[in-house]
């Protein structure tokens, strides 16, 4: 491949299936690894927000899990599972918990004491109150969560070529070995970049479509 | 009816917050529940729908002991009412108060009707109703949070400082509102407050807690103010107490003096023998029943008739509706020093002076 020109458009012509393929890939390990992240920090993030004193260690235990270093990490399992899609979504959701779980605890804890202290003087039950008023008002700072965790995601799939999946992380690493056209890897890194903006975007217009309330707040006052 | 007998509260290691409260408030009456601040007060209200547990005795709604009830069921039959409202800030404001109502399970169209029915009854304009709280005026959402604590039309309503968070001139008429439709409503609240003028204000009876809800009298606001139990009661409500007691009573249900009276026809001489039996130097001139004005015992001089003095009016009157103690600034602003009473058809009924007030007061 050496010689040819670096926008090689006729590669980038043949390959568009690879590209598009790719993409998607990349587009599912983010999902997975967010919506499997979300499933296990949101009991955890709730009984925090119950027992204040389990807040601590759970915080702690997500926090050392996030400064594992990627590579270290899918090292350290390969023996285990191997070159899998399990290997790498073990690494991309261990990194969403600290950041989901911080921010849903956040959320809950923010929920005003009065507003609390008379949905359960009108007869809320606790699981009402939950579903209800809690989750919905921590509902801003879970999907800002959700955002932080879902960029830094789609950069750390990327990652996850080096065992075998990785996404766009695929090619640009066909780039570095020379199986793909140099430009292989501008495409791989301009598509990861596209795709976390164009997800947070989706996600910020999701969550004022969802928290109508937070939106207006404040805005209009009318006079008694 | 809500009875409380014996009711402690004790937090670990503490002086009791509540010790060995009694209490009975009958069916349609407001006790307003005041005292200074960590008296137990807000304690004692929240014992009642067991947002807290007393420590012992027992507490009786409605002939119920509340400790036998599930307590979410037991809270969705008893309208409250908070200080900060508490509106819920994701919901709009016919939602708000459609909560108590969709936690029992109402029909919509009985929701919807219902929720009309209490705009109606607080004034809130229907285009706030499908606002969020967050675009409303401070008085605005405590309405809100009344109606809302009416929804079920619960017969118990608790209410802790529902009008604190106001300026005092929106308060007054919350106060107003809230008292009008009580009366149309009767039912049984206790109203929590550390403001003594707002109890004397709203309250059937009042009951004056110490600290420790130690009950130091429970009785109407005019028996506190006039004839408060020990220092504690006087020195709570502070000065000005004749003042209060006065805004109390109402010029209809005093009796009020004749005064000097006469008519238009009346013989000069007979009418300044009536000014001279008062002592005012001055007479009312009444017609068939209907108040002309007064004139001077020097405007009669020389007169053929009181016809042809010159009759002057009143600057002010008081009606049955007013209190004494309007009636009291109308005295001390009057160029006669009485208050002239009338009804509302400006007919005649007599005149109040300060002696006479004086005698309700010891009264």
């Amino acid at each position: 491949m050496t010689g040819a020109p670096f926008w090689n458009w006729e590669w980038v012509g043949r390959n568009l299936n690879l590209i598009l393929d790719q993409t998607l890939q990349h587009l599912w390990l983010t999902f997975l690894a967010v919506g499997i992240g979300l499933i296990i920090s949101f009991p955890l993030s709730v009984v925090a927000y119950r027992r204040r004193a389990l807040y601590p260690p759970i915080a702690w235990f997500t926090g050392t899990l996030y400064t594992i270093p990627s590579l270290a990490l899918f090292a350290f399992l390969m023996p285990f599972t191997g070159l899998s899609t399990l290997t790498a979504e073990i690494g991309l959701v261990s990194y969403t918990l600290l950041i989901l779980i911080r921010n849903i605890v956040t959320g809950l804890r923010g929920v005003p004491p009065e507003v609390r202290e008379a949905a359960r003087g009108m007869g809320y039950t606790d699981r009402g109150l939950l579903w209800g008023i809690e989750l919905p008002l921590a509902l801003p700072a879970v999907i800002a969560g959700v955002r932080i965790a879902t960029v830094t995601t789609i950069g750390l799939v990327t990652v996850t070529a080096l065992i075998g999946q990785g996404g766009l992380g695929a090619l640009m690493l066909g780039g570095f070995r020379g199986l793909y056209p140099d430009l292989a890897i501008l495409i791989g890194v301009t598509l990861s970049v596209a795709l976390a903006v164009a997800v947070d975007l989706l996600l910020f217009a999701g969550q004022r479509w969802v928290t109508p309330w937070s939106r207006q707040a404040g805005a209009r006052v009318v006079a008694t | 009816m809500i009875t409380l007998r014996h009711v402690s509260k004790v937090y670990n290691g503490s002086a009791p917050a509540v010790a060995d409260l009694s209490l009975e408030i009958d069916d349609g009456e407001i006790v307003v529940l005041v005292g200074p601040s960590g008296c137990g007060k807000t304690t004692t209200l929240k014992m009642i729908n067991r947002l807290i547990e007393p420590t012992s005795g027992e507490i009786l709604v409605n002939g119920l002991d509340v400790l036998e009830q599930d307590p979410v069921q037991l809270r969705r039959g008893i309208g409250y009412v908070i200080q900060s409202i508490g509106l819920l800030p994701h919901r709009t404001i016919r939602q708000n108060i459609a909560t108590v109502p969709e936690l029992l399970r109402w029909e919509r169209d009985r929701i919807a009707a219902r929720i009309d029915e209490l705009a109606d009854m607080l004034r809130l304009d229907g285009g706030l109703l499908d606002r969020y709280p967050a675009e409303l005026s401070g008085g605005q959402r405590q309405r809100v949070g009344v109606a809302r604590g009416l929804a079920a039309d619960p017969p118990v309503m608790l209410m802790d400082e529902p009008f604190g968070a106001v300026d005092p001139i929106i308060r007054g008429r919350l106060r107003d509102q809230f008292l009008e439709i009580q009366r149309e409503l009767r039912k049984t609240i206790v109203f929590v407050t550390h403001d003594v003028d707002e109890a004397i204000k709203l309250a059937d009876r009042i009951a004056i807690l110490n600290i420790g809800a130690v009950v130091e009298q429970f009785d109407t606001p005019q028996r506190i103010l006039s004839d408060p139990a020990n220092e504690f009661v006087k020195e709570f409500i502070g000065a000005e107490r004749g003042l209060k007691l006065l805004a109390l009573i109402r010029v209809g249900d005093v009796e009020v003096e004749e005064g000097p009276v006469i008519a238009p026809d009346d013989d000069p001489a007979d009418a300044l023998r009536e000014i001279e039996r008062w002592g005012y130097g001055w007479a009312a001139v009444v017609e068939d029943g209907e108040l002309l004005g007064w004139v001077s015992d020097r405007a009669l001089e020389g007169c053929a008739t009181v016809r042809e003095a010159p009759t002057r009016r009143f600057s002010a009157y008081v009606t049955g509706d007013n209190t004494l103690r309007e009636a009291l600034d109308s005295i001390v602003t009057s160029r006669t020093n009485v208050a002239v009473v009338v009804t509302e058809g400006q007919r005649y009924r007599g005149i109040l002076t300060l002696e006479k007030l004086t005698k309700e007061l010891m009264a």
